[in-house]
């Protein structure tokens, strides 16, 4: 991880054609294709089951692609220098493990420093920085399940910032947490689009991925429409991603997201 | 009291069950931690079992026991990494089937020696007090290597269990380090062999890690304390298996246990007692 340079050129995070399923299903995703620009803030929306979580995981290169491929600055998976941040969805943390939140964040700091390197006073005042960032200073000596559910999100959120990534994917930031914990991940993201980082962001909340993001990617399976605010939520594209969950109510569309379609598990 | 706790040990046997019985309890009881944390109490049970029909083939060829229980614990132990890797056969599923294949081929074997009763009594249940001093450095040796190379990995195996996606984000070969926890834990399960037995060795690396988990919320101290308890359970068992003549791997494991339902009821903050005291309903954080 030493000496990365980032070009002023857009580093480009490109997926080519790219399928993939896991044993024996039908394609979670089909031929996705599309290229996000470098500092670029997207957030992916899509029925549950639509493939944002493998999207994601593809990304990290955690699942096989069946074809196609990905491109990180133009060089394939595994091979770029670029770092990558994820934050989970919370259900896939183990919260009783026996570590603290100050530790948490700090295992962002492991790839830096190096994993058999005591952390420099650099590392501990990014560490110490990131937890005040995001609120969460005066719980660090705190178990990681002593906290509330927005807390720990916020945990994860410090971490990711620990990490000082050049891509930073968050699943489901805005599901089920409270309205600090909201506010503070927004701002975070306006302070990540000043530092030029590329941030992928999947939601339920539509209406937030119209206002606060440059451009959404709606995803079924295959991208439905991909691109600015005007050219993706539009009547036809919103009920080809929702399908049955749409309901028209006069001008104004309705979106059941309740309820998962028929045979979609969460992915 | 002085003369109590010294007499015993005026026996070279007593010496060497001591030594061994401790290097176990402190190993089991460190490597037991990622036991307990990845729920791999089935894994290290079926390896135990796994070991048998290695022991039997070194004893068939009239080579070292514990040498050959090695060599059956790390293929059944890569074999177990290797059929889950592919994903068609969930981890669970392979440890049952290679688990039963290995100890039917055990008993198998066992069955066709005549005279082999009296150490297959050994080989399930320890039989500590007999550690030869040949074994006793093998036991050493491979404590202190198996609990160095824990402490180099710390980091890694830390972040690799408690979250394999960053794991893959920092790009840390993840199923190499899975599958060198796994000959870990193969090791320790054989260097437990003499004092506890496979029947009991589950006990060895579960309770301990489980007891101090009620303990703590930090990976270090967890370890350390662990550590603490195995070394102590070890020590008390053996000598109640001398003054009470009880099996010593038994006398071990129940101590053990015994210490565990002391911090389940009484740990500070989590126990059952704390909670009822403090007047708050069980299971509240």
């Amino acid at each position: 991880m030493k000496n990365i340079v980032i070009n002023s050129e857009p580093a480009r995070l490109e997926f080519d054609r790219v399928s993939i399923a896991y044993h024996g299903a039908a394609a979670t995703l089909q031929d996705v294709t599309f290229e996000i620009a470098h500092g670029d803030q997207v957030a992916v929306v899509g029925p549950n089951g639509a493939g944002k979580s493998t999207l994601f995981k593809a990304l990290v290169g955690l699942l096989p692609l069946r074809s196609g491929s990905i491109r990180i600055h133009g060089m394939p998976l595994g091979h770029h220098q670029d770092c990558v941040a994820y934050i989970p969805q919370r259900e896939e943390v183990d919260w009783r493990f026996p570590v603290r939140v100050q530790d948490v964040v700090m295992m962002g700091r492991y790839g830096k420093f190096g994993w058999w390197k005591r952390p420099s006073a650099t590392d501990h005042a990014i560490v110490q920085h990131s937890l005040t960032q995001l609120g969460i200073a005066d719980l660090a000596r705190h178990p990681i399940g002593e906290l509330s559910g927005g807390q720990q999100q916020r945990v994860f959120l410090a971490r990711a910032l620990a990490q000082e990534p050049h891509i930073l994917l968050m699943d489901e930031p805005f599901t089920g947490i409270d309205a600090t914990t909201q506010e503070i991940t927004l701002q975070l993201l306006n302070d990540l689009r000043q530092k030029q980082v590329t941030v992928l962001v999947s939601t339920h909340d539509l209406t937030l991925a119209a206002e606060r993001f440059d451009k959404t990617l709606l995803l079924n399976h295959r991208i439905i429409a991909y691109g600015s605010r005007k050219e993706v939520f539009t009547t036809a594209n919103i009920a080809a991603a929702f399908g049955g969950q749409v309901l028209h109510l006069d001008n104004d569309l309705v979106i059941d997201q309740c309820c998962p379609g028929k045979g979609d598990s969460h992915a | 009291m002085l003369e109590w706790l010294l007499s015993p040990l005026s026996y070279t046997f007593m010496q060497r069950g001591l030594l061994a019985a401790v290097l176990v309890g402190i190993l089991c009881a460190v490597i037991g931690c990622y036991v307990v944390l990845r729920s791999m109490a089935f894994l290290g049970d079926a390896l135990a079992h796994a070991i048998l029909p290695g022991v039997a083939i070194a004893y068939l060829l009239g080579g070292n026991l514990l040498i050959g229980a090695l060599v059956a614990a790390l293929v059944v132990a890569l074999s177990i990494s290797f059929l889950s890797r592919k994903g068609d056969v969930k981890e669970d599923t392979a440890i049952g089937i290679l688990f039963s294949a290995a100890l039917a081929l055990g008993v198998a074997l066992i069955s066709s020696i005549r005279t082999y009763a009296v150490d297959l009594s050994h080989i399930l249940f320890g039989n500590v007090l007999g550690v030869s001093s040949a074994n006793l450095w093998l036991i050493a040796i491979l404590t202190v290597i198996v609990l160095s190379i824990l402490l180099v990995l710390y980091r890694p195996l830390l972040v690799v269990s408690f979250d394999p996606v960053l794991a893959t984000t920092l790009r840390l070969p993840t199923s190499l380090l899975r599958s060198t926890l796994l000959v870990l834990l193969a090791i320790t399960i054989v260097v437990s062999l003499q004092t506890v037995g496979i029947s009991l060795v589950a006990a060895m690396l579960v309770t301990p890690g489980a007891t101090a988990y009620l303990l703590t919320r930090r990976l270090p101290i967890m370890m350390l304390l662990s550590g603490l308890l195995g070394t102590l359970a070890s020590i008390i068992g053996l000598y109640i298996s001398y003054y009470l003549n009880i099996v010593s791997g038994s006398a071990i494991v129940l101590v053990s246990t015994l210490f565990f339902l002391l911090a389940f009821f009484f740990a500070p903050r989590r126990g059952l007692a704390w909670n009822i005291f403090h007047h708050k309903p069980i299971g509240a954080k």
